[in-house]
């Protein structure tokens, strides 16, 4: 191990935990032997970083407007998200499901925390929580119910567990009273736990 | 590449814990599902976690349970679904 990396513009102000030690030696090898650059790591942080849940936002706030583009993006949801000039990540596939009155979904991953970075940006730490996680599978009611949001029994309840190449990205339920707003309007109304299917969009009085 | 099953089809996930690295959570193990969704063939995990080409690519599933089936004390609706994604050979006609 190289002593030098806290002189490293990455390097953590606190001890390194062993996990950050894994990644430093990783990291450090892959350059060494030249198999990556540092400019290219570097990159690629910037590029994951520069990810929110705005660009999901306005995926959704699209479907909301435009019954035909929903319609695309249910079918095929890499390719619909391209139309709106999103470049998602090559590997994952993407697939949008859709909330509505009587079926409701919640994606989690059990193993381990796969989740639409391109659209969403890094997940929340209690996505990749081991709670979250062995929870919500076995008591998505009761989780949910944790979360603010209380589903009626009338209400069929799907939970994704999202263990492959996979990633899901949950259309919430257009609320009442926004039929004249802008595609904009309703874009801030859409959150990150809306899209992963804890929450429900923001109706527009609690904005 | 046509998988071996279509929507509607039913399906019993297989037991077992191959050495290494899979991603059939134990809990789906031995349950019996529906396939709701085609995928499509993607690489083998099993193989690409160990440096592997995952080749030949596995059609792979979304395979939706009845919860009530899942967990024998499951305290929600009985409507409600657990859905997965399961690689074509992780699963067998039930």
């Amino acid at each position: 191990m190289r002593e030098d990396h806290h002189d490293k513009p990455h390097a953590p102000d606190h001890p390194m935990t062993e996990f950050e030690w894994r990644v430093e030696a990783v990291q450090t090898l892959l350059i060494e032997k030249g198999i990556l650059t540092a400019d290219e790591v570097r990159r690629q942080v910037e590029e994951m970083d520069s990810r929110s849940p705005t660009l999901g936002a306005n995926v959704i706030a699209r479907a909301w407007v435009d019954p035909a583009f929903k319609s695309r993006l249910l079918a095929n949801a890499k390719s619909a998200i391209l139309e709106l000039g999103i470049d998602f990540e090559q590997e994952a596939t993407l697939v949008a499901v859709e909330n509505t009155d009587t079926v409701h979904h919640a994606v989690v991953c059990t193993l381990c925390s796969c989740y639409p970075r391109g659209l969403l940006g890094y997940p929340p730490d209690w996505y990749k929580s081991l709670n979250y996680r062995s929870r919500v599978v076995v008591d998505p009611r009761g989780v949910l119910r944790e979360f603010g949001l209380e589903l009626p029994p009338d209400v069929e309840v799907r939970v994704l567990d999202s263990t492959a190449d996979m990633r899901y990205l949950v259309i919430p339920v257009r609320p009442a009273g926004t039929e004249g707003m802008s595609e904009q309007e309703l874009a801030s109304l859409v959150t990150r736990d809306s899209m992963i299917g804890v929450a429900q969009a923001r109706t527009p009085a609690l904005r | 590449m046509n998988g071996r099953f279509k929507p509607g089809d039913r399906v019993r996930v297989r037991v077992g814990s191959p050495p290494g690295h899979f991603r059939t959570p134990g809990y789906i193990q031995g349950k019996i599902g529906a396939v709701e969704r085609v995928h499509g063939v993607y690489r083998n995990p099993e193989s690409l976690a160990y440096g592997g080409d995952g080749l030949p690519k596995q059609p792979l599933y979304l395979v939706r349970f009845p919860q009530s089936h899942v967990w024998r004390t499951y305290a929600g609706a009985a409507h409600d679904q657990l859905l997965m994604d399961i690689y074509e050979h992780w699963l067998e006609p039930a």
